[in-house]
């Protein structure tokens, strides 16, 4: 299908909003997209998915608490950069902008707590990660190699690290 | 690669389960992401590489995928990858970042698991017939097993964290794949849509999204995963699919007092094409197929079971084809080879159609 804007263009982009009984459907490549500036929150066809995230979420310089310098401290994205990509870096994303996440969650969600279930206790030992097969690997050696001081201090490692997990 | 997929039948084609002859197939999907490791999206190749070396190990740590096999992404060429997404079994954005993708798939193809696509696991289920319900119960189980040897990133208020806001809470997309010829035959589809977007519900076009919806089908799945239990989700999900059924039965009851006539002249005309043509586009399969679905459905085609016609509807994809012949076509050697194929299985008629025959 051709874009309905230049009618050159494959149509790649479909956005399709219903609102009560009414239906707007567009069918545009992604240069009359653009040109339709779908990026913008005060548009009322918010799309592609990136877009219509950053355009609820709302713009940092107008509330002060927002530091632009805050950085997730395990993967340092900004919330400057989760607002342009649409996308959480990690886990730990979650914490760190929890009350902007939580008013964007509620936008797109109507809610922001969790009502499912949640993870069973475990029953079986997780698998170790790189870091710690590493470690065990070293702390192996030094005990054949009856090096224990080191052995110690690479146990102590092993411990922070699950501890940290 | 995957030829042995080709010569067994994928349960969600089977054409069994309840509803099946309105409702193709159910599905639920889980995101969920290791503690500790940025997002796929956001993160380097050493930390996408060591997710796929442990998301790999618990998979084989797990006693309900004891049955099925492991796949790194690296070898998988773009006629595969297209199989792949023909069969539902990955989705179109997988497969964008080989190097440390990885997908398990379960014997019978009830179970998958994609790697580092948007986030680090997806495990998806997926059942013949409307059995939400059983695909549900399936991937949660899946999704135990796992968690007894990988620590998913979890939140006491947000629930089960992900790449995409959009699915954080439950990580859980349950959707229906649903043939509804009757409700767009009365034109009652766009109401019906936007009746069930009020709901929590999403529905679209199951192929050409946002053009012109091949085949009639549609994809009802719920819009929000946070606020909502899983079950609550499964739950409304169900209903309103019930209720789709109910409409799609009243569509057909209006189509049949009302113009009995011209609806037996569009089935049996699809049929005639399917039986005869020369030439055929995968888009105009679907159309047609749909039409004698429904045949199928109110009765009026009797030596063909609804089974071949799902079957037909997977083998004529563009990839499919091509496995199956086992030769790569340009489109119009396509079209020619998917009439071929489609002749083969009408003549067969109500036997359903063996694989050796035609291979």
């Amino acid at each position: 299908m051709l874009c309905q804007d230049c009618k050159k263009n494959e149509a790649n982009i479909y956005f399709t909003q219903v609102v009560g009984n009414k239906k707007i459907t567009l069918n545009l490549c992604r240069e009359c997209a653009d040109r339709r500036g779908f990026h913008s929150p005060l548009e009322n066809a918010p799309f592609p998915l990136k877009e219509f995230i950053s355009g609820m979420i709302e713009e940092p310089q107008k509330k002060k608490e927002l530091q632009p310098e805050l950085a997730c401290p395990q993967c340092q994205m900004g919330f400057a950069d989760f607002s342009k990509r649409g996308r959480i870096g990690c886990g730990k994303c979650y914490e760190t902008f929890r009350p902007q996440l939580r008013d964007l969650l509620r936008k797109i969600h109507g809610a922001s707590e969790h009502k499912g279930k949640t993870p069973q206790t475990r029953t079986e030992e997780l698998i170790p990660l790189r870091e710690e097969r590493r470690l065990r690997s070293e702390l192996k050696l030094a005990i054949e190699d009856e090096n224990f001081e080191s052995a110690a201090k690479i146990r102590d490692h092993i411990k922070e690290l699950l501890e940290g997990r | 690669m995957f030829e042995q997929m080709l010569k067994s039948e994928s349960v969600w084609l089977s054409g069994e389960g309840p509803e099946h002859g309105v409702v193709l197939s159910s599905r639920v999907r889980l995101a969920r992401n290791v503690k500790g490791f940025a997002y796929p999206p956001n993160s380097k190749s050493e930390s996408k590489g060591e997710i796929l070396e442990i998301v790999k190990a618990a998979i084989e740590k797990s006693k309900s995928l004891k049955e099925g096999k492991f796949y790194f992404a690296k070898p998988i060429d773009e006629l595969d990858r297209s199989f792949l997404i023909e069969r539902h079994l990955v989705s179109p954005e997988f497969l964008g970042d080989k190097a440390n993708q990885g997908i398990f798939i379960g014997d019978g193809e009830n179970i998958s698991i994609m790697i580092n696509e948007e986030d680090h696991l997806r495990i998806q289920s997926i059942q013949s017939g409307l059995s939400v319900e059983s695909a549900c119960e399936l991937a949660e189980r899946v999704d135990e097993d796992l968690g007894r040897v990988l620590e998913f990133d979890f939140d006491r208020e947000f629930g089960y964290l992900t790449s995409c806001p959009t699915n954080v809470g439950t990580g859980m997309r349950a959707s229906v794949l649903i043939h509804l010829p009757g409700l767009a035959l009365t034109r009652e589809m766009d109401n019906l849509i936007s009746s069930i977007t009020k709901f929590g519900l999403a529905v679209r076009g199951f192929y050409g999204e946002g053009s012109d919806v091949l085949g009639n089908l549609f994809q009802v799945s719920n819009q929000t995963t946070l606020g909502r239990s899983e079950d609550d989700i499964i739950d409304s999900l169900l209903r309103v699919t019930k209720q789709m059924i109910e409409y799609e039965g009243k569509a057909r009851e209006t189509l049949l007092a009302d113009a009995k006539d011209q609806i037996e002249d569009k089935i049996w005309r699809a049929y005639g094409i399917l039986k005869y043509a020369r030439v055929l586009t995968s888009a105009e399969v679907m159309n047609l197929l749909s039409a004698v679905r429904l045949g199928i459905g109110m009765g009026m085609i009797k030596e063909l079971p609804v089974a071949s016609v799902n079957s037909m509807l997977l083998l004529t994809q563009p990839a499919h084809l091509q496995k199956y012949l086992q030769r790569r076509m340009t489109s119009s050697q396509r079209d020619e080879a998917r009439a071929e194929l489609v002749r083969k299985m009408f003549q067969n008629g109500s036997e359903t159609f063996s694989q050796e025959e035609t291979l």
